[in-house]
């Protein structure tokens, strides 16, 4: 899970990170309140999750609550690449001197966690990495031992920080990591973090990720989950502890493990280009145990969709039985009775295939037809949704 | 031959105790693994009778290890215990440790996998994965016993069903050893391990790999393909269609910016000479071609 900024402050001020005063305001009202009682200069920002929103406008200062209103009011309900702004961000203006840059995240391809740390902060660090690898300093950390404060000093040393600010960016980097680490944080990124004139150090900007497989230790993330960003049938899979993914195509789709389902995707969009660029409506896996109340709850939320003209089982039996899969769709079908109203196309293969393959047959329900090849099988549906 | 699991493996299971573990440990058995024990810290000393077989209960692995004379760790902790019983497993030197266990936390992962590393003793496969099977020698983890048997091709994927669908298209030819090497953001066995494994096997001829989006892991498999695989290999990549920024049912599986692309992952590999197949079908039918 990504946090939005604001949210991202709030964690780093309650984990002793040196940051400005915020608050978050959904309309243009809230927003002058909080600038009144700051006082002074604000920065009137975007809350969205996507980059480049200084460059789209989402961005202002404001001398006073007044222009912070005004400000706020032009930003809320702005688009910044397919992202409407529902809130704003009021942070104290600070007077800039240096902008940096700080990272911790998780670096798969080592298999190990990585510190970057840059004195080029405020630009997008990717462009950094690029033109000028020798101002990005690189360290991956040791998981199981951590990072001490020798080795912060030895990284902001390699990232060529100036004498005078040195201790202070190493220190505000081992409470970086403690971030990390605490809140089970894959990112943790804070750019630009800035020395201000009067010669504080201040992360004025933080991008932070979750992980999702944490949430177990950290009840608290619950509340940081954006219910009105999440799609409705997203949410309502949720509920129902199912896997899925809203994605913009035809053809709705249920099948079994995160690869198959992965694939099933990409076959179904590979048999759709012959038939007028029918694409796949949704990611759902049902998992290993495909019993009768999962299979209706899938089709359930796939058939609420009103985009989905056609709906693809793709089922490997592998710890799973073919049968007990095909006994789910037919009860499943019972369960919804007159909401079950689009095509579905079967393909069963693998553990007791002729069981399951019989039963479907037997039950010979009308929207239900089976095909024995994965390619055939979402040629077909593709085909069905096209119509 | 086969690679990291054989005949000889002698195989304990950590949570043999639990649900999950009861259940695979039967199947297991089935499969003819030499399952020689469980762990479960607290009820040491107990005993399982599973379908015949009276199975000892340790509380630690090294106790389960001096008893049995076990190589081979399998996990079915609950993901809140994972790190431990991993942990345990590393302490006590097992030479392999295949971690089922789907939604361990990352930073768990990472924590035991720098441990093992650090200790030098312990390969560890998964975690979120099917495990390994060996046809007709042994099979640890979650892949059914009897969708083939054994054969000459090799095979290392991060999807347990298009494990079962790629061994089930290629049942006639059989394989060596199947691994599913897991869906997670950081695993303890990559694409590259099994190919070097599979290259110096012997008894395999050619190799399928199955990846899927996220990370650069593909890519990397491909580099190291071109500097020191020999053997054919045909390969299949999974989730051209997902959006950018979702995850994809395995919390690996997740394209971020314009990395850990699908298509970026088959240029890799078509450039490293490797054959890579639209869909399973047509992936198999590659190595159909090769083989016959």
């Amino acid at each position: 899970m990504d946090l939005y900024e604001y949210q991202a402050r709030d964690l780093f001020e309650s984990m002793g990170v040196p940051v400005l005063k915020g608050a978050v305001a959904t309309t243009a009202q809230e927003a002058a309140t909080a600038a009144a009682s700051m006082g002074g200069r604000v920065v009137v920002k975007a809350q969205v999750k996507v980059g480049g929103r200084g460059k789209a406008g989402g961005v202002k200062l404001a001398e006073n609550a007044d222009e912070a209103r005004e400000k706020a009011a032009a930003i809320l309900g702005m688009d910044i690449k397919g992202h409407t702004v529902h809130k704003v961000m009021i942070a104290q203006a600070a007077p800039i001197e240096s902008e940096y840059y700080l990272a911790i995240l998780l670096d798969r391809a080592n298999r190990s966690f990585l510190v970057m740390a840059s004195v080029s902060g405020g630009m997008d660090i990717e462009q950094v990495a690029q033109e000028t690898p020798e101002k990005l300093a690189k360290v991956n950390i040791d998981p199981y031992k951590g990072l001490s404060l020798d080795e912060a000093k030895q990284i902001v040393l390699k990232g060529g920080f100036p004498s005078d600010v040195a201790d202070e960016v190493a220190k505000v980097l081992v409470t970086l990591w403690d971030v990390f680490k605490k809140s089970d944080a894959t990112l943790v990124e804070v750019n630009p973090l800035v020395k201000t004139k009067d010669g504080r150090v201040i992360a004025l900007d933080g991008k932070v990720t979750l992980d999702d497989n944490a949430g177990f230790r950290h009840p608290d993330h619950e509340s940081l989950i954006d219910t009105s960003a999440t799609d409705p049938l997203e949410a309502l899979a949720k509920e129902k502890d199912l896997n899925y993914v809203k994605l913009d195509g035809e053809v709705g789709i249920i099948g079994n493990g995160a690869g198959l389902v992965m694939s099933t995707l990409d076959v179904v969009a590979y048999a759709g280009e012959k038939f007028g660029g029918v694409k796949p409506a949704n990611f759902l896996d049902i998992g290993g145990g495909a019993s009768a109340q999962v299979m209706a709850d899938g089709l359930s939320i796939i058939l609420g969709d009103p985009a989905v003209k056609s709906v693809f089982v793709n089922v490997f039996g592998g710890i799973t039985a073919c049968d007990a899969v095909a006994n789910g769709i037919v009860q499943a079908l019972e369960i919804l009775g007159g909401k079950a109203t689009k095509p579905i196309v079967v393909r069963l293969d693998g553990n007791n295939v002729a069981e399951g393959r019989r039963i479907l047959n037997q039950a010979a329900h009308p929207l239900v037809q089976q095909l024995e090849t994965m390619d055939g099988a979402a040629a077909k549906a593709a085909e069905l949704a096209a119509k | 031959m086969a690679i990291f699991l054989d005949e000889k493996s002698k195989v304990i299971v950590q949570g043999m105790t639990g649900s999950e573990g009861t259940k695979h440990t039967k199947r297991m058995l089935a499969a003819g693994t030499k399952i020689v024990g469980g762990v479960t810290p607290g009820k040491g000393g107990q005993s399982v009778e599973i379908d015949g077989h009276t199975l000892p209960v340790f509380n630690s692995v090294k106790e389960a290890m001096t008893a049995t004379g076990a190589d081979v760790s399998v996990v079915f902790v609950p993901p809140k215990f994972a790190k431990a019983a991993a942990i345990d497993a590393i302490d006590a030197e097992i030479r392999l440790m295949v971690v089922i266990t789907e939604g361990i936390p990352v930073h768990d992962t990472a924590e035991f996998f720098a441990y093992a590393q650090s200790k030098g003793k312990t390969r560890i496969i998964g975690p979120n994965c099917p495990g390994l099977i060996s046809p007709g020698k042994s099979n640890v983890g979650i892949i059914p016993s009897d969708i083939t048997g054994k054969g000459k091709i090799g095979l290392v994927s991060k999807s347990g069903t298009l494990t079962y669908q790629m061994m089930y298209e290629l049942r006639d030819f059989g394989f060596t050893t199947a691994v599913g090497i897991g869906g997670d953001p950081v695993i303890g066995t990559t694409h590259i391990d099994c190919f070097k494994a599979f290259q110096d096997d012997p008894e395999t001829a050619a190799i399928v790999m199955i990846g899927e989006i996220g990370g650069d892991a593909e890519e990397r498999a491909a580099a190291f393909i071109k500097e020191y695989v020999r053997k054919p290999v045909v390969g299949y990549v999974a989730g051209f269609t997902a959006p950018e920024g979702k995850t994809m049912g395995h919390a690996g599986a997740i394209v971020s910016g314009s990395s850990g692309t699908a298509e970026a992952k088959k240029v890799a590999l078509e450039a490293a000479g490797v054959k890579v197949g639209k869909t399973p079908s047509e992936t198999a039918e590659l190595m159909r071609k090769i083989l016959s």
